[in-house]
């Protein structure tokens, strides 16, 4: 903390801060109260209290099944992205082979894609293998999406492990798969529950690469979502994104309390 | 050769290089069942890397490694039977005191009963009967290195390998710790095998010590033998303090020999010559130990065979002791050592001196290195 | 020569100097190298080469109908136009709440932590639509605006290049932050005591000491903000109007609506070009400044 250039204008940085909070936050905030106005419109303040929103977006048909998409590609998509994922970071932070580094940069090139053209490029593949507008086509571009997440948190992981304790749990008599089950993996386990979580997250909010992927049959929340937003908004909408929201919210709280129990950080 | 005769470990022409260095050049040892040898020797000495191959973490690059007899080069570490104790204690953090103990035995699917019995005796034996249910970062370091201890005792392991335990501990609690070590093993009649660069610790702790030196034994031996006995010149300067006095070496027929050094010229005693055993005209060292060489009171030599002319630099009190550094009319330095005389010799800087040393107390090594 | 102590299956760490080679670690690397290549890699590859023969015997004739058409430079140059805007903008607020980090409390710096990752991780639609409904002429904003009647009429938010920039930053502020306060924290405020001790004015102190020593991770912040930026989609077709048409926007239409893959693919391709173009000199960049101009301070 320094003090000889806190002097100037403390009250000014203070100010800019919460102002800056204040922008970061409100308009997320101000989603949540407006979808349980009882007017027919969006409105902030929102008149009134009324779930009436929530019920027609599990009722409606287009919206329900796109919760249930939603929900099953994310899951899906976690599972796949947290096994390679994983195995990918072991594989990376204990071995040794030529073109680690290019593999290691492979892994993380879905982060600098722009995602448009990610989309464009798998749906131009994958109409040619059938799997677009399927919940499969989706769960396979959402794995690549995700992947990066995953091996970032397993190898942080994986590199602050005392490496000693592989060669101690050997030197006791665990053969290398005993190993990794009962000393690797427990102690690796908030890192690859993080990049699970991170993998769900990353799909459930997913939405450029979700409208190349998908179709009239198949979709997902945020692609309805979008569909929606770009004509007549009613507040089904804003039950809609709050619903998004307090998924985001929950499994982040869980992130925090799974960095809690980590017994070796 | 009886069972009891077969030592516990043989190690013949072992070596390990990494690419174009190497770290262990040639090791040949036998360790006997029961006793406690350490591998001494500075950083990079090849020491820890000769207990990782003994442990099985890394393949040697030639050689052999036989343990109760059995070859084992090839054997995974899993497969050994050696237990390990590392400086940073190793201990599995999710797991508590109690579980890292009954870890070895739940890897050799020992049932659950047997299990727990073994666990509180381990504990018991190193004096932490009452935390088996604290995880490691509830203990102290000096309780997690006994909690360590407890785990690689615990199976009865052929060998008990430990690398540098005590590195990460201060000064009291190390010395506490050796004690420890020592009664522990003699308790379980385990052999040990040791790894440190404190000699000091070697010393207090050991039934043999060998001094490892870029990749190769130096020498083999009890305390006292690498003491008053050195082979070389660098273990003579490891192990204790030396005053080293470099020269020319020529031998004087069959009752030792003569050490000349400028002007200077000092007797070599028979026995050290032959020990030795130095071609006239090599570059020797004589090696005098600090509480050896002695400050010549008055005139004449005190009866001491060699002497030679010194100026006092450094007075240090010791407590029981005295030690002062004294300079050569050559710049060399040396050190001479004694304690508190009650009729007080005050000796201050720039004093002149003679000091001197019976012809036993100096021996004879080779100086590969001088000129 | 190293044959004679090789074990079977030996998954220990190889030490310093040992050959690097394909092990029992290597293979588990494999299933999602392999996946990356077929459902990553390939599709993307297959997009270039489209881009090059669709329609049959291409050739680089998409891109030059790109480069050809004023039309289209103009939403080219209008992509990095708003992408500098953003990187700007959030620079400017970025930069004062980076350093607010630096001086506040522990406990303080992690909330103002939080209040900027949070967003990070919820949805980006999500977020553009609220910003939708806050900058709608019967939006919130215009709302309290009118209602406390400091206007008489609504402003003009939506559809704007302002509106764009300002839900654009809303996403992009944490790309900025991140790196700027990791750099910031690092600069040891000994610098700050000394400058005093040689009898500079605090202002003095901190625009000749700290600005300089931050500027790697001004640099590095805002390549990152940038190179993000370009490949904006979402926020500017739900914010921006006609002329903030950004080159996603322009991607999609082709493909979409036009079916002219040839067409979309070159100008995909154009825009991942310009991305890695940036982000190496972005990899270049940051290094030289560290060893020329703020060595000092950092690990």
């Amino acid at each position: 903390m320094s003090d000889s250039w806190r002097q100037p204008r403390r009250l000014l940085m203070a100010a800019l801060g919460a102002l800056t909070v204040f922008y970061l936050l409100a308009p997320t905030l101000v989603i949540v109260p407006m979808s349980f106005t009882e007017a027919r419109i969006l409105s902030f303040p929102p008149e009134g209290f009324s779930v009436q929103w929530y019920e027609r977006m599990l009722t409606d048909r287009q919206w329900s099944t796109g919760i249930v998409n939603s929900f099953q590609v994310a899951i899906l998509t976690a599972i796949l992205a947290t096994v390679l994922g994983t195995l990918a970071s072991l594989g990376l932070s204990r071995g040794r082979f030529p073109g680690r580094s290019l593999v290691n940069a492979l892994t993380l090139s879905p982060l600098i894609v722009p995602v448009v053209v990610i989309g464009i490029g798998m749906f131009g593949l994958f109409v040619q293998w059938r799997l677009a507008g399927s919940l499969v086509g989706l769960v396979l571009a959402h794995t690549a999406l995700a992947l990066p997440f995953v091996v970032v948190n397993v190898t942080t992981s994986l590199q602050t492990m005392d490496r000693n304790l592989e060669l101690a749990a050997a030197n006791l008599g665990a053969n290398p798969r005993r190993s990794f089950l009962h000393i690797t993996l427990p102690i690796i386990l908030p890192g690859v529950l993080a990049g699970a979580i991170f993998s769900f997250i990353t799909s459930w909010d997913e939405v450029v690469v979700a409208i190349f992927m998908t179709s009239a049959r198949f979709r997902t929340l945020p692609v309805e979502m979008w569909e929606q937003v770009r004509q007549v908004v009613d507040p089904t909408v804003a039950a809609v994104s709050t619903t998004l929201l307090v998924v985001t919210t929950v499994l982040l709280l869980l992130l925090v309390l799974v960095r809690r129990q980590a017994p070796a950080q | 050769m009886t069972a009891t005769e077969q030592p516990a470990l043989v190690l013949r022409g072992l070596r390990k290089q990494f690419g174009g260095a190497v770290a262990v050049d040639g090791i040949d040892l036998e360790v006997r069942r029961g006793e406690f040898l350490t591998l001494l020797g500075p950083s990079g000495s090849g020491k820890t890397t000769t207990l990782r191959m003994v442990a099985g973490f890394m393949a040697p690059t030639a050689g052999s490694i036989e343990i109760d007899g059995t070859d084992m080069t090839r054997v995974p570490p899993y497969r050994r039977d050696v237990g390990m104790v590392f400086q940073n204690y190793a201990l599995f953090p999710h797991m508590t005191a109690a579980d890292n103990v009954a870890f070895p035995l739940r890897m050799r699917r020992r049932p659950g009963p047997e299990i727990k019995t073994r666990v509180a005796e381990a504990l018991r034996l190193v004096k932490l009967g009452d935390y088996g249910d604290r995880y490691p970062r509830q203990l102290s370091g000096g309780q997690q290195q006994r909690i360590a201890l407890a785990r690689a005792v615990v199976f009865e392991p052929r060998l008990l390998l430990m690398d540098e335990p005590l590195g990460a501990l201060d000064r009291k609690l190390r010395e506490g710790l050796q004690l420890e070590i020592i009664r522990v093993s003699r308790e379980l009649g385990a052999t040990v095998i040791y790894v440190t660069h404190d000699q000091e610790e070697a010393l207090v702790m050991s039934d043999r010590i060998a001094i490892f030196n870029a990749g190769r034994i130096e020498q083999l031996g009890g305390g006292e033998d690498l003491y008053d006995r050195p082979a070389s010149l660098f273990v003579a300067d490891f192990i204790g303090e030396s005053n080293i006095l470099r020269g020319r070496y020529d031998v004087d027929g069959g009752e030792g020999g003569w050490m000349t050094w400028g002007d200077a010229r000092w007797r070599v005693g028979r026995a050290a010559a032959e020990r030795a055993a130095l071609a006239s005209g090599a570059s020797a060292a004589l090696v005098v130990r600090p509480e050896r060489m002695r400050i010549v009171d008055g005139e004449g030599a005190g009866g001491l065979a060699n002497t030679v002319e010194a100026t006092v630099d450094e007075v240090l009190y010791l407590g029981p002791d005295t030690k002062y550094q004294l300079a050569l009319s050559t710049g060399q330095r040396v050190s001479v050592r004694e304690p508190r005389s009650t009729d007080g010799r005050e000796l201050a800087r720039g004093d002149r001196v003679k000091l001197g040393w019976s012809i036993e107390d100096g021996l004879l090594v080779d100086d590969p290195g001088g000129v | 020569m190293a044959t004679a102590g090789e074990v079977r299956g030996r998954p220990w760490p190889n030490l310093a100097g040992a050959r690097p080679r394909f092990d029992r670690w290597s293979a588990l690397a494999l299933p999602a190298v392999v996946f990356l290549v077929a459902f990553f890699l390939i599709p993307l590859v297959a997009m270039a080469l489209r881009s090059v023969t669709d329609p049959p015997g291409a050739g680089l004739s998409n891109y030059e109908q790109f480069f050809a058409e004023q039309a289209y430079v103009r939403v080219l140059t209008n992509t990095f136009w708003i992408a500098l805007l953003a990187t700007i903008a959030c620079l400017v607020i970025g930069y004062p709440y980076a350093y607010l980090m630096t001086i506040v409390p522990g406990r303080v710096a992690g909330l103002l932590l939080i209040a900027v990752l949070l967003p990070f991780w919820s949805s980006l639609l999500v977020r553009t639509f609220a910003w939708q409904v806050l900058l709608r002429d019967t939006g919130v904003i215009n709302r309290f605006l009118l209602d406390v009647g400091l206007i008489s009429e609504p402003l003009t938010l939506i559809r704007t290049t302002s509106g764009v920039i300002l839900g654009m930053m809303h996403i992009l502020l944490p790309f900025m932050v991140l790196p700027l306060y990791a750099v910031m924290r690092r600069i040891d405020p000994e610098y700050g005591r000394a400058a005093a001790n040689l009898g500079a004015s605090p202002v003095r102190a901190f625009v000749r000491i700290f600005v300089p020593l931050s500027l790697p991770g001004v640099l590095a912040g805002s390549l990152l903000v940038f190179v993000l930026a370009l490949g904006f989609y979402i926020t500017p077709a739900l914010l921006g109007g006609l002329r903030d048409q950004m080159i996603s926007q322009l991607i999609v239409q082709q493909i979409q609506q036009r079916l002219d893959w040839g067409f979309g693919t070159a100008m995909s391709v154009l825009l991942v070009a310009i991305t890695l173009a940036f982000l190496f000199a972005a990899s270049r960049a940051v290094r030289l400044r560290d060893v020329f101009g703020s060595g000092v301070g950092e690990d």
